[in-house]
């Protein structure tokens, strides 16, 4: 049977600088259109657009029923991948065979109109993702018991909490009965349970013997979910295979966060930092013992101390600030935060200001971390930066026997001890 | 699990047809789209559906007023003023808010364009079929009007949906186009409020054809509208036809409606990309 989807020299161009081209104006073109012949060869090079390819010669098949995992750092064409596929952008070069109804899921709630009711946007969105009337009629019930909205059934889009509204926009994709369905990263919205009931139902649809085709940042989704694995790496592919092998391999290769290697992270400008955010926090240097400087890197069970400057827009009364430590799979293993000490006091703060986080032994095994810094004014979150760098624990002789620790989570003081039983009493064991 | 289906993704280029047999698939997208934009285009308003009615209403007794009593400009001979402006007025107001809701109904979409795959001809097509709900209630409207005029309904009125037929064309082809261009060239934004507000005095809508000098009428055809208003006037009004103008205006507007098409199915490609 011939696969089920089948990509053959795909490669697409962009032009750089679309910033530009969005306020292009029918002046603009005209004028360049009388001046151009005036300008002479100096000056008209420097104006000729960069392309750059944001994906060259890719090739690969999928066979029906296969569950793809397709990883790559920031940049590495993922999402431009995904985009041809799922037919919104049209390749610059290559083909792509389907061999199946395929829906796309980019992004979860996609047509919501917030003046709509929950009702109304379920038959909307469906058509949108390409379902049938009688279809979604079919399905109304389990979507609205799966979103878990019933009593809002009626009320519009607009009053929903942003769970509710993600919750109804996964539940009706999560319906769809395609072929071949192509998720990009709607998993890491939600709150946990949710997600957990998400990654469930992404699983079942594996099951059923579809052809998934799933993008995540979450390596353990991936390793959980794929039985395959393609890893993009600025616009080509450089590895595909078993999934175990894809991951390691995106692990190693991996340098999304804390570029560089000096002890101070500038986050001013952090690529990662959540959009809807300005930047509060600014900075985080690193040190280790005796205040030495600590290059992104620090031993298992050294002192580890955060510098982490904020420049805050305004007099802030009470804050919470928090440092999240996340594996390599993305499962969150230690977090910390000013709320949890119950010594700090402080008068309302604004402006600059700098923060320390002292960790007097860091009790985590030798491996990489990302670092999650967020912080809240009252209960309102301000500013988020997820892998806001990547964090190396050192292999040390923790225990102070000549050997690394190497396996589970952490490390923690503790002690053994053989215990001789008492020899029983000739008198007998009650003696 | 497999079927027969097949889909071949590459570089489209050059001019292209519509895929019919896609559209026709996903016909019930149209419907929801349309739907969707008849909810919500009246959602918080205190009026409601009423200013569809409003709004040609307060043209007509403006043109009543200033134009017919103060100015002196007749109508037809056998229907007062305000009837003869207000059938001009119906397929006018739908034409021009046709026309501004459609050129900016990509942008306005852009969240799904850039995210989900669907014939994207139904976004524009989508807010012109909404409109259609408008025109609808102001004909109603005219039907009183005309009660009360006693103006009689002749067996012309059967050719009526020609003349909606080539106003829907000539307003969806040009939505089609503009909505297009509007992605990669936002001056769309001040040139169709401009150009409706011209429209109204080069077509014969507040004024009868006949003081037109003759040898400009054909002319006039090539705006679409010219042979439409004066089709709908034939049609309810029992108003003199012109046969020529209406023919030129009605071969205008397929025109208009196929390049639509076929400017929309060029420019479409590009739209994720620049929008």
């Amino acid at each position: 049977m011939a696969p089920i989807i089948e990509v053959r020299q795909l490669s697409k161009e962009y032009r750089l600088g679309h910033a530009v081209n969005r306020t292009t104006t029918a002046r603009e073109l005209m004028m360049s259109a009388i001046t151009a012949p005036f300008k002479r060869g100096k000056q008209a090079k420097k104006e000729a657009p960069a392309f750059f390819w944001a994906l060259k010669d890719i090739n690969f098949d999928v066979e029906a029923g296969q569950i793809v995992g397709i990883i790559g750092a920031n940049g590495a064409g993922k999402s431009t991948l995904l985009k041809i596929l799922s037919r919104i952008t049209d390749p610059t070069e290559g083909s792509v065979t389907l061999r199946g109804r395929m829906a796309s899921l980019l992004e979860v709630g996609t047509g919501f109109h917030p003046e709509l009711t929950g009702r109304e946007n379920i038959f909307l969105n469906g058509a949108v993702l390409g379902m049938r009337n009688a279809e979604i009629k079919e399905k109304f019930d389990e979507i609205v018991a799966f979103a878990e909205i019933e009593k809002f059934l009626d009320t519009p889009v607009k009053h929903y909490s942003s769970g509710m509204s993600v919750r109804l926009g996964f539940a009706v994709a999560a319906h769809l009965q395609p072929e071949i369905l192509i998720v990009d990263e709607v998993l890491a919205v939600g709150d946990m349970s949710f997600q957990k009931k998400c990654i469930g139902k992404m699983s079942e649809v594996s099951k059923s013997g579809r052809t998934v085709l799933f993008v995540s940042h979450n390596m353990a989704a991936v390793e959980n979910l794929c039985e395959r694995g393609i890893m993009l790496k600025n616009g080509t592919l450089v590895f595909d295979g078993d999934v175990k092998s894809a991951v390691a391999n995106y692990l190693a290769n991996s340098n999304r966060a804390g570029e560089g290697e000096g002890h101070e992270v500038d986050l001013s400008q952090a690529p990662t930092r959540k959009s809807q955010f300005t930047s509060i926090i600014q900075k985080v240097e690193l040190f280790t013992d005796d205040g030495e400087p600590a290059p992104r890197a620090i031993q298992v069970g050294a002192r580890f101390t955060l510098r982490i400057h904020l420049k805050l827009p305004h007099e802030v009364p009470t804050f919470t600030c928090g440092v999240g430590f996340n594996s390599m799979f993305g499962q969150r293993v230690l977090t910390l935060n000013t709320s949890y000490d119950p010594n700090l006091n402080y008068d309302p703060v604004s402006g600059e200001t700098v923060l320390v986080c002292d960790i007097p032994s860091l009790p985590l095994v030798p491996g990489e971390y990302f670092i999650f810094l967020f912080i809240d004014f009252g209960h309102d979150r301000k500013d988020a930066i997820p892998e806001s760098f990547m964090l190396s624990v050192l292999e040390g002789d923790y225990y102070g026997t000549g050997k690394n620790p190497f396996s589970g989570v952490f490390v923690v003081p503790h002690h053994w001890n053989l215990e001789p039983v008492a020899e029983p009493s000739p008198e007998g064991v009650l003696g | 699990m497999q079927s027969n289906y097949e889909l071949i993704i590459g570089p489209r280029k050059g001019w292209q047809p519509l895929d019919f047999r896609e559209v026709f698939l996903q016909r019930e997208l149209l419907g929801f789209l349309v739907w969707r934009d008849i909810k919500i285009r009246y959602r918080q308003t205190l009026l409601g559906g009423a200013w569809a009615l409003i709004q040609p209403l307060m043209a007509m007794f403006v043109f009543t007023f200033f134009l017919h009593r103060l100015a002196g400009v007749k109508g037809d001979p056998q229907v007062p003023y305000a009837v003869f402006a207000f059938a001009g007025l119906s397929a006018w107001t739908f034409f021009a808010n046709s026309l501004s809701q459609s050129s900016n109904s990509l942008l306005a979409s852009q969240q799904m364009v850039k995210k989900v795959y669907f014939p994207r001809i139904f976004i524009p097509l989508g807010t012109v079929g909404a409109m259609l709900l408008d025109l609808f209630l102001s004909l109603g409207l005219l039907a009183i009007l005309m009660l009360y005029y006693h103006v009689h309904v002749t067996t012309h009125a059967l050719l009526l949906p020609v003349f909606i037929l080539g106003t829907l064309l000539s307003a969806a082809g040009l939505g089609m186009t503009l909505s297009a261009l509007n992605v990669s060239f936002r001056d769309v934004k001040y040139v169709v409020p401009f150009v409706i507000q011209m429209g109204i005095f080069v077509t014969p809508v507040i004024y009868p054809l006949r003081i037109v000098p003759q040898k400009y009428t054909l002319l006039m055809g090539l705006n679409p509208m010219a042979g439409m208003v004066i089709g709908f006037r034939y049609a309810l009004l029992g108003s003199p036809a012109s046969w020529r103008v209406m023919g030129v205006s009605l071969v205008t507007s397929v025109v208009l409606f196929v390049s639509g098409l076929y400017i929309f199915r060029r420019m479409e490609r590009r739209f994720a990309d620049v929008i």
